[in-house]
């Protein structure tokens, strides 16, 4: 790539601000609390405040955020994206943009009546909470994550976005039935009709359950609508630069997860699934490792490649990010027997496989599910063992990744079967690097 | 030396050094002066029964236990060097061996705490990319981890992967 800055439309290569709407979005939901706030202050029988008070806390507010827009400013300067925010602490972002992960467009509700957009970037390493334009006009949006998707391929910014070919839509009604399916809504069926029987039977008793059963099961629906809410209208399309997915009700976000950038699949298939052939994929890539508020949002609901789908469409979609992975264990991958002794539920479905690209993992009895991680993504490996398993001779594999969500670990494997792997994997996982590099020159 | 399984082939394994093992001994010294005998003497001072004198014995017993249990933990520390990259094994009750391939290195550390200090040792901690990874080498001697720290990096250098 070269250095000078590519002069493009979406992209200014001089500082520019972001859309003047946003001081009123970033601060809405703060200017509503506070004015939720006082005006109950200003409405309390028996208090007398004057009015100004008020004014200038919420004067001072919408100051505060109309600063913070005049001196947020951004642009591309070679082959950085660069953001400059802050009025009290000056504070400047540079994103390389060859470090670029995935480029995601959030749209809050608020934001979406105003036809405005929020642009997020993904980063890998020592990358930054901060590396956000929020916000833009969506048509703008677009136009800029079609540019930085091509700036971090070493293509010029003008290049249009890759047509994109729709791969799966997922039917609204099969993510409410899927998100029902799940033991948290049906939890709260059974305390509701538990609570019922004893209201019945014994009302002093029963009233006193009521409180905390509807307690409860406020919160569990709570977090199932908000699922559903992020799942609706779940799209996957396929691009020449890796899958577009969008998804939402009523925030709706758009992301881009490049091909090659998996640090991890996991296939899951919940107990009350399966009768049904659902399945749900989700997928791992690398993040930094800190916490803050954007990622805490996203991680309330994980990142799903697929929120659930037939067997067929899952493995298609596998096939398209790890392309040869399997997640059907061959014969003798399971467990030895005595490891009932450790863990004796999980023992039949604890099963675990590595050939030259991939090491997949299968745990869990109600919820089973398979991780898969390319060899040539793992950042180390471990040998553990635990007391009670040097007694049973047992041990387990790890390969750890840069991605958060799911290492893949091969539990309770037979003793001088873990020492195999462990010895044999290093040597793999270098060739799969040395495939990779060789791949991508 | 006590040798943890599982047996890699063509390692010859480094430990750190002698001095950890005073280093440990010293912490241990001054918790068992901290703690322990202050509460022993004032078991056996308060009262005379058998249940005073039952604790206080169970107390000492711990400690004993503590420090056999430092002593094997201290004999378990290894690690070596192969072409590509770095081992490193641990622990008595729960044993693990970590391997991280140079190319994955992102930063190394070199820490030393003030009884590190007094007996002129240092702890290398190794950072790749992801979280789980558990690399760490305690009680080395000053030289040594500064030399692995420069060897490290050097070779962290040459075989750098991307993610």
């Amino acid at each position: 790539m070269t250095d000078a800055p590519a002069p493009t439309a979406a992209l200014p290569s001089h500082w520019s601000r972001l859309h003047a709407l946003s001081p009123l979005l970033r601060s809405a939901r703060a200017v509503a609390a506070l004015g939720t706030v006082l005006g109950s202050r200003q409405l309390a029988p028996g208090q007398h405040q004057s009015a100004w008070v008020d004014l200038v806390v919420l004067a001072v507010a919408t100051t505060a955020g109309i600063i913070s827009w005049l001196v947020t400013r951004w642009r591309i300067a070679g082959s950085e994206l660069q953001i400059e925010t802050g009025f009290v602490r000056r504070q400047s972002v540079r994103v390389p943009l060859r470090r670029l992960q995935a480029v995601d467009v959030v749209r809050p509700l608020l934001a979406r009546m105003l036809g405005l957009a929020e642009v997020r970037l993904v980063v890998a390493g020592q990358g930054t909470s901060h590396a956000r334009l929020a916000y833009l006009t969506e048509a703008r949006a677009a136009q800029v994550r079609a540019s930085l998707l091509a700036l971090a391929h070493g293509l010029h910014a003008d290049t249009p976005e890759p047509a994109a070919r729709a791969l799966i839509a997922v039917p609204p009604r099969r993510v409410v039935v899927a998100n029902l399916l799940t033991p948290g809504p049906l939890l709260v069926i059974l305390a509701i009709l538990a609570t019922v029987t004893v209201l019945v039977t014994d009302p002093t008793v029963g009233a006193a359950l009521f409180g905390s059963t509807a307690a409860i099961g406020l919160a569990l629906a709570l977090a199932a609508a908000r699922q559903i809410g992020a799942e609706w209208d779940f799209t996957v399309a396929e691009a020449p630069d890796g899958l577009r997915l969008t998804s939402g009700l009523l925030q709706t976000r758009a992301e881009t997860i490049p091909y090659g950038r998996a640090q991890a699949v996991r296939w899951v298939e919940p107990l009350l699934w399966r009768p049904l052939g659902w399945v749900r994929l989700e997928i791992d890539v690398a993040r930094r490792h800190d916490r803050d508020r954007t990622e805490n949002e996203s991680a309330t609901n994980t990142r799903a490649l697929l929120p659930v789908g037939h067997r067929d469409d899952a493995m298609a979609l596998l096939a398209k990010v790890l392309p040869n992975a399997t997640i059907n264990p061959p014969a003798g991958t399971r467990a030895p027997r005595r490891t009932r002794l450790r863990a004796p539920l999980l023992q039949h479905n604890l099963k675990a496989w590595y050939d030259a690209n991939y090491i997949a993992c299968m745990s869990g009895r109600v919820r089973r599910s398979i991780v898969v991680v390319p060899l040539e993504k793992v950042q180390s490996l471990r040998w553990t063992q635990g007391p009670v398993s040097r007694r049973l001779h047992l041990a387990s594999v790890h390969a750890d990744t840069a991605g958060r969500r799911f290492p893949a670990t091969a539990r309770y494997r037979d003793a001088g079967e873990a020492a195999a792997w462990i010895v044999a994997l290093p040597d793999i996982a270098r060739a799969a690097r040395k495939a990779q590099r060789t791949r991508t020159g | 030396m006590t040798s943890a399984p599982p047996e890699i082939p063509d390692v010859t394994w480094l430990h750190p050094s002698r001095r950890l093992w005073s280093a440990r001994q010293l912490q241990l010294a001054l918790a068992t002066l901290v703690i322990v005998l202050p509460v022993t003497l004032a078991l056996l001072a308060t009262s005379h029964d058998t249940a005073a004198v039952a604790a206080a014995a169970a107390l000492l017993a711990l400690a004993v236990a503590f420090y056999a249990a430092l002593h094997g933990r201290y004999l378990a520390w290894g690690y070596a060097e192969r072409a590509d990259d770095l081992l490193i094994r641990r622990g008595v009750l729960v044993r693990r061996l970590s391997i991280v391939p140079y190319g994955r290195m992102q930063f190394v550390d070199v820490t030393a705490g003030p009884v590190d200090r007094l007996f002129h040792l240092a702890t290398v901690q190794l950072h790749t990319a992801a979280a789980a990874t558990d690399a760490r080498i305690p009680g080395l001697a000053v030289e040594e981890a500064h030399r692995l720290r420069d060897r490290l990096a050097a070779l962290g250098e040459t075989q750098a992967a991307g993610l």
